[in-house]
């Protein structure tokens, strides 16, 4: 489990066939540079690769997930969609080690941010948090703290007094990012609980983006908003990606085909069982030519 | 009520059924129950009367019949202030050391032992306070006596630590501790109870962020436990101001208003003051002690009212 | 488009992406706290020894404050700023709570070895009467069992019925001015318990007079409060379902709350009264105004001044005899006593909770 310290893994490497019924790796060809201009004009930024390798996650001596093997490409929507319960909120939380928060919880496995290791000794989560990013289902904004302040809440934890100009333009680029700027930029220091349910969930993204993190992962964001707020949300994760790169947890499979290019998806082959990755590669093939028959039940909705 | 057709038997059946015994017994026990409930309020606003009516006759009185032969007021106001510093003195310490506790119990030890830990904390409230008052004069105050002196020596220019130091320890300092102890627990269950009650989602959004354990406190749980740490202060604050044996044994009393904490003159309370001189008072001056304890009632009821009002108005929200 | 990475293994040893910028990059080691507290401590008892003033306390204090500035100090030049102060703040905050327990600590160790000075035969024999420097508790013990169970026997059904009324029959606004209210009498001061009491008493008695049942309701002012909420608590957690599958079958309010109710409850209710029971039992100030102090037995609550462990405690303190330390002796003796017995009815408390509560699903 050492952190590997040079970047060998440029590009998709072609991951030999493992048996049927696990760990299905469809690599989309290499990542090639993309030069898209992202959000304001400015180059884009190659994100980083999450890489998942034999991963297995404990709930104390449950066993909620298992053998999972997938790269996160950079630059792309990665959905991950599965019935309820078979692990795949729980799979995306132990990419930011958020997993390792609830008592008792457990990681196996390897799971690299660019080759490397962020469960290495010594690594500090705090830090991998800061550059694995995280939005969740219910909008969470800071209820105490204006809309300012709750973009700018990742900058102020690290009070080595950042000019308060520079602060207002990473405020700004992330509202900008996330759709909001127009919506708000009259009353910034009104509180964030006084937006509708997707104005609040742009909020956290843009909160989340403040930061300047290499990946954005998303566990359901948009189950708790209307139709119209859902939309708009689509169309940001489909700029966001220029940037980032993004995982996303949906139970809708029409969500995943819309706003995704890669999707894996997992199952539980019954309850008290551990999920699994059945199967993982583009979007249309996935929804149109999958390779499994679980996965092809599955998205023809004959159960889940 | 429901009238029923008696001439059919089921109309017969019901009509017994609804009247007469049952009826009664749930009358009976209603009333028991409403009798009760009145006799609630009845104590408490007896309890205002009583003291009202028995303490009047100090409070009309003049100054010469008083024992003393000062007037009420300067009787009682050295007593009140005595009482209000010792609470306020006692919160001062007490408050930051139960967010410190709570905190600990809620978010940093390991959750199996919190549980223990709260209970160990709860343990102190069932002290009884005689015991606090045995404590303080026999084992805290001898200990402090050398802090006292340092005080003195190194901080003796501020009015509170004028001195010149007592050597027995019988100070507004000691009391001060000795009563922060007893609140405590208090404070630091109302405090617990609401940091362990922070949406999960707003602590993960936190440290989804990138946040330390520290950070994550600051901007989620403190906030989020701001108005109840507010008000359990303030009935840490109520319990305070109505404590006696503890300043009973502990205090040395002379008399006059003072800030300083650590000398042998202090100002009573009104609570010490009616405990040490009741058992050998008669006439006029027992009147005088339930007019203090009047004075006393009215402030903890205030406070207590206050501190109320903060948890209804931030269970609204 | 990047250049091809160089495959070699390489030559500069790169930082991780995820050090901190500030700081060396690296991690302390998880021991890293108790060594710093361990390591603080020795340096203070270092220091202490040399200087001449050594004693315990002092050197927890000074330890846990160098400590924290030690684990500071060597976070932040291994982790970075934001990793020192939170590994700071933590080590703070678990030296607040060293702080609060050392009290209780302090304590309990005092009351058991200066108690046992005192504990006799004589001690839990015989009264103060007649007495010159010796004599025993007995009195008071019965006084306080008698006082207690008076006061009891006044609160229970008082607070239990009071509960059912705000449960079972208060509708909104009535109800929650009833709790409102029951939560500001939690706030009486004992001594206004006993002034009342006593002002009470005084009104159809006239003055002066002192007798157990004063103790009694006096201390049933600050009781009937604490057996209400308590008890409120309870009958809440019965559910609803209980009640009306009891309606469904004809059931008469008032019997579907005996027999359905407070069964279930009772665990929880027994609970209640005892830790109230717990909490009063060691009160002492409205017992001072109210009961006064003797020195002989008296098992008649309302006739004469009745003796009890706590008033009892503070008498041997303020007047002791002509030997002092047998009096301070007996105090203590007195007051763990009492302490033990308080600590018994918590935990029979608890365990009659653990035996006897209905698991509801």
């Amino acid at each position: 489990m050492e952190g590997r310290k040079l970047k060998d893994m440029f590009g998709s490497q072609a991951k030999p066939q493992a048996e049927e019924g696990r760990a299905k790796m469809s690599p989309t060809g290499p990542v090639t540079e993309t030069t898209s201009q992202a959000i304001g004009g400015a180059p884009a930024r190659r994100a980083k690769t999450l890489e998942a390798k034999e991963v297995n996650l404990y709930y104390g001596d449950f066993h909620a997930v298992e053998g999972v093997n997938m790269t996160i490409e950079p630059n792309k929507v990665t959905a991950l969609i599965g019935s309820s319960g078979c692990g795949k909120t729980t799979f995306l939380r132990s990419l930011n080690r958020m997993h390792e928060l609830t008592p008792g919880a457990s990681v196996k496995g390897d799971i690299a941010l660019d080759g490397e290791d962020i469960y290495a000794n010594g690594v500090d989560p705090v830090a991998v948090r800061r550059l694995i990013g995280m939005v969740f289902q219910q909008p969470n904004p800071f209820p105490t703290m204006s809309i300012y302040d709750n973009v700018a809440a990742g900058l102020n934890f690290n009070s080595s007094r950042i000019p308060k100009s520079d602060k207002d333009a990473v405020v700004e680029r992330s509202l900008r990012g996330a759709h909001l700027w127009d919506e708000v930029k009259d009353r910034l220091d009104k509180p964030g609980s006084g937006l509708s349910g997707g104005q609040q969930q742009r909020l956290c993204i843009a909160r989340a983006t403040a930061v300047s993190p290499e990946v954005l992962l998303m566990d359901e964001p948009c189950s708790a908003l209307d139709p119209v707020a859902t939309l708009a949300i689509e169309d940001l994760i489909g700029e966001l990606k220029k940037e980032y790169t993004i995982a996303i947890v949906t139970h809708n499979m029409q969500q995943a085909s819309r706003a995704s290019d890669i999707t894996a998806f997992f199952n539980l082959d019954e309850s008290g069982k551990p999920g699994h990755l059945v199967e993982i590669g583009p979007t249309d093939e996935i929804f149109t030519k999958p390779k499994q028959k679980e996965t092809e039940d599955y998205v023809s909705g004959r159960f889940g | 009520m429901a009238q029923f057709d008696t001439t059919t038997n089921a109309g017969q059946l019901l009509a017994a059924a609804s009247g007469g015994r049952r009826r009664r017994g749930d009358r009976i026990f209603s009333n028991t129950a409403v009798i009760a409930a009145v006799t609630i309020l009845a104590l408490l606003f007896g309890v205002a009367a009583f003291l009202v009516g028995e303490g009047l006759p100090a409070l009309t009185a003049s100054s010469s019949e008083l024992p003393g032969h000062e007037s009420f007021i300067s009787y009682a106001a050295p007593l009140a202030f005595g009482t209000v510093l010792a609470g306020v003195l006692a919160m001062i310490i007490a408050v930051p050391l139960a967010v410190a506790v709570a905190l600990f119990i809620t978010h940093i030890a390991p959750p199996r032992i919190a549980m223990t830990l709260g209970y160990l904390v709860d343990l102190l409230a069932a002290i009884p306070s005689i015991i606090y008052g045995l404590w303080g004069i026999f084992v805290l105050g001898p200990a402090a006596v050398p802090v006292m002196k340092w005080l003195e020596e190194k901080l003796g220019f501020l009015p509170i630590f004028e001195g010149p130091a007592s050597i027995t320890g019988r100070t507004m300092l000691v009391v001060g501790l000795v009563l922060a102890v007893m609140i405590l627990p208090i404070v630091s269950a109302i405090a617990r109870e609401a940091f362990s009650q922070t949406p999960r989602k707003l602590q993960e959004g936190a440290q989804a962020l990138g946040a330390t354990r520290w950070e994550m406190i600051r901007t989620t749980v403190l906030p989020f436990g701001k108005s109840s740490v507010i008000s359990g202060s303030m009935l840490g604050l109520g319990r305070a101001l109505g404590e006696t044996m503890a300043v009973a044994i502990i205090l040395s009393v002379s008399g006059g208003v003072s800030f300083n904490l650590i000398s042998q003159a202090n100002p009573s309370t009104i609570a010490a003051n009616v405990a040490l001189n009741f058992p050998e008072s008669s006439g006029l001056a027992i009147n005088l002690l339930i007019a203090t304890g009047l004075v006393l009632f009215a402030i903890t009821l205030a406070t207590n009212f206050l501190a109320r009002l903060i948890i209804a108005r931030s269970e609204t929200e | 488009m990047t250049p091809p990475p160089d495959n070699t293994l390489a030559s500069v040893p790169q930082r991780s992406i995820f050090a901190h910028t500030d700081g060396a990059g690296g991690s302390l080691p998880s021991w890293a706290p108790y060594g710093a507290f361990v390591g603080a401590l020795v340096f203070c008892a270092a220091v202490e020894a040399a200087l001449g003033w050594f004693t315990i306390a002092l050197m927890l204090v000074f330890g846990a404050l160098v400590a924290i500035v030690a684990i500071y100090g060597w976070s932040r030049a291994v982790e970075g700023r934001r990793r020192a102060k939170d590994r700071a703040i933590t080590m703070a905050i678990a030296t607040a709570f060293g702080i609060a327990m050392a009290p209780l600590i302090s304590l309990l160790y005092e009351v058991i070895k200066r108690g046992v000075a005192g504990i006799n035969w004589d001690f839990f024999t015989t009264t103060s009467r007649g007495v010159v420097g010796g004599g025993g508790a007995e009195h008071a013990i019965v006084g306080t069992l008698i006082i207690t169970a008076c006061a009891a026997v006044i609160s229970v059904p008082i607070g239990i019925m009071a509960a059912i009324y705000m449960n079972e029959y208060g509708r909104g606004p009535l109800r929650r001015a009833l709790t409102f209210f029951v939560d500001v009498m939690t706030g009486i001061p004992s001594i206004v318990a006993g002034l009342f009491a006593y002002a009470l008493f005084e009104l159809f008695l006239g003055p002066g007079i002192q007798l157990g049942i004063m103790g009694s309701l006096a201390l049933s002012v600050l009781m009937i409060p604490i057996v209400i909420r308590s008890a409120e608590e309870v009958l809440k957690i019965v559910p609803n379902h209980l009640r009306e599958a009891a309606y469904a079958l004809g059931t008469p309010k008032w019997k579907v709350i005996v027999k359905v109710v407070l069964p279930t409850a009772f665990a929880g209710l027994v609970t209640g009264v005892m830790l109230a029971t717990a909490r009063i039992i060691g009160e002492t100030a409205p017992l001072l105004v109210t009961t006064g102090v003797i020195d002989s037995m008296n098992t008649d609550p309302f006739s004469g001044r009745m003796q009890n462990l706590a008033v009892y405690a503070y008498n041997e303190y303020r007047s002791p005899g002509v030997m002092k330390q047998a009096s301070y002796d007996r105090a203590w003796a007195a007051a763990l006593t009492l302490i033990a017995i308080v600590m018994i009815l918590n935990v029979i408390a608890r365990l009659v909770y653990r035996r006897y509560r209905t698991e509801i699903r």
